[in-house]
């Protein structure tokens, strides 16, 4: 579905070079949750935006569903780890903003929005303004207007990075069945490795910057998985100490 | 929720309520002072006027008052100053609304605003009051060469204002609306316009005087009537205190725009704290 061939960015910083990512090569397939994990800083997001056709890659290639993704990917939802919320805008004109955008009719947009409203419990928020929000409110109400938007392919950068523990649980709950329900592709960059364990069928380690790909590993824990039992288990502790003496490595290197 | 807000809501009150009552007395002094100091200004040019210096060039009060009443019996002063207020908003509008479609055309477009940055440096830069002569020859002595003047004035700052918003736009928001299907033209009317508002409504507010002296220019340059004219005529007759008769009502009526300006910012204060 989403196929990078030894993908590499540079970006230019004031007549000096900096390798974001080096040399990637990636398969995801169609209804995969591949989770993406690395030391903060280390260029997971330009793999986003890459994927999402803002930046094109320096050197190789980006095929979505086999065809180059040389313009901005629309079949792609996108949650940056900045919330792009539209700040004169309440918070229900802003989920609903890709329903607008579509035309779809003013009392439609508001039903299907009040529903996702709900789903990530900002009921009661629909007619504040961002600024109005905390951080962790500001993200559910990004995440709600992605879902709102049903794309194919959902890219997700460090979405849950602002929430407390109860309510990273229960959108990873709703996350695993949305994307069970409606078979959404998932890409979702963390530094959090439980998180990444928890949600994904596929971890994938980078270095630290310039990004490469230290490790991947299949994680076999069977669907539907209960996110806040599923650490318990055995297989779990395997493959999260598994992935943890890979990362460690590119913490303590980085630290060195 | 609705505590801590009902709580700000009554502090405010009463934090009002008592800075009123504190101002209250204050106020009331200094506005006691300063018609004390205003009739004492006008006290001060009756006597100075024909004793210090000659009637003829400073005038006096009496005079500039007998004119401004005899003005305001024939009606003639309404004439000029509807004459006057007409060409001011006419060219506000009109030149707001030009100085937005290039703003926002400009600020869109990379390569025609770097390919006509030279000219409209140049243009912005020429003193647009020497457009008048120009103005007069297209659109004749009438109301037209006024409103022109004004406009010219009023375009450039709202379209300088509209452009510099409209550049800062967050990139990140064109983005996401683009990934979500946006078309271009969706981009512009739903994220580029409402985020550069804030801009809009500060280049909108500054240009607000430009239209009345752009109005009033015009009018001294070549006219039949409005309060440039009106000073302009009084001037070549030698007419001090119908000079000064008319500058009173030009200070008053730019004293009135102001005030609707603060009228109309204020309503649209919400468009400031959104538009951040």
């Amino acid at each position: 579905m989403i196929d990078l061939r030894h993908v590499s960015k540079t970006f230019r910083k004031k007549d000096e070079l900096v390798d974001a990512v080096r040399d990637i090569s990636l398969t995801i397939a169609q209804k995969e949750i591949v989770a993406v994990i690395g030391p903060s800083g280390c260029g997971k997001s330009t793999l986003l935006n890459m994927i999402a056709g803002l930046y094109t890659p320096s050197s190789g290639s980006i095929a979505y569903k086999g065809a180059q993704v040389s313009d901005v990917n629309t079949d792609v939802g996108y949650m940056t780890q900045k919330d792009n919320l539209l700040p004169w805008r309440t918070v229900r004109d802003n989920i609903a903003f890709p329903l607008e955008l579509a035309g779809v009719a003013k009392s439609e947009r508001a039903d299907r929005a009040d529903q996702v409203i709900k789903h990530v419990g900002l009921d009661g928020f629909a007619h504040r303004y961002p600024h109005e929000l905390s951080g962790g409110m500001r993200k559910r109400a990004c995440l709600a207007r992605m879902l709102l938007y049903g794309a194919e392919t959902a890219l997700l950068d460090e979405p849950f990075a602002a929430l407390d523990a109860q309510l990273k649980l229960a959108m990873h709950d709703l996350l695993l069945k949305l994307a069970a329900e409606t078979g959404q592709t998932v890409v979702l960059v963390t530094h959090d490795l439980m998180e990444a364990v928890t949600l994904a069928d596929r971890v994938v380690v980078c270095t630290r910057r310039p990004a490469m790909v230290a490790l991947e590993q299949r994680i076999a824990l069977k669907r539907p998985r209960d996110v806040l039992n599923v650490r318990f288990t055995n297989a779990f502790k395997e493959l999260y100490d598994t992935l943890w003496e890979r990362l460690r490595v590119e913490y303590h290197e980085e630290r060195v | 929720m609705t505590s801590p807000d009902a709580d700000a809501v009554s502090t405010g009150l009463r934090d009002d309520a008592a800075n009123a009552a504190a101002r209250g007395l204050g106020s009331g002094f200094m506005v006691i002072c300063q018609v004390a100091l205003g009739i004492t200004l006008l006290l001060l040019w009756q006597g100075a006027s024909g004793r210090l210096v000659d009637n003829f060039f400073i005038s006096n009060p009496l005079d500039v008052g007998t004119r401004l009443i005899g003005w305001i019996a024939d009606g003639s002063l309404f004439l000029h100053m509807w004459a006057t207020i007409y060409a001011t908003l006419m060219g506000f509008m009109v030149g707001s609304i030009g100085g937005l479609i290039l703003g926002i055309w400009l600020g869109v477009s990379p390569f025609t605003s770097r390919l006509l940055n030279p000219y409209l440096n140049a243009l912005n830069a020429l003193p647009k009051v020497a457009l008048a002569p120009l103005f007069v020859l297209w659109f004749g002595l009438g109301i037209e060469s006024k409103i022109a003047l004004a406009a010219v004035l009023v375009l450039f700052l709202v379209f300088l204002n509209t452009y510099a918003g409209v550049r800062e736009v967050d990139q990140d928001l064109i983005d996401s609306a683009r990934l979500m299907k946006a078309t271009r033209a969706q981009v512009i009317a739903k994220v580029i316009v409402p985020s550069a508002m804030s801009w809009v409504f500060a280049g909108l507010k500054i240009s607000v005087p430009y239209a009345l002296i752009g109005a009033v220019l015009g009018e001294m340059i070549a006219a039949n009537r409005g309060l440039g004219y009106l000073v302009q005529f009084s001037g070549s007759q030698f007419d001090s205190a119908g000079v000064f008769a008319v500058l009173i009502v030009i200070a008053l009526l730019a004293v009135a725009l102001n005030f609707l300006v603060e009228i109309v910012q204020h309503r649209m204060e919400r468009w400031r704290i959104v538009g951040r």
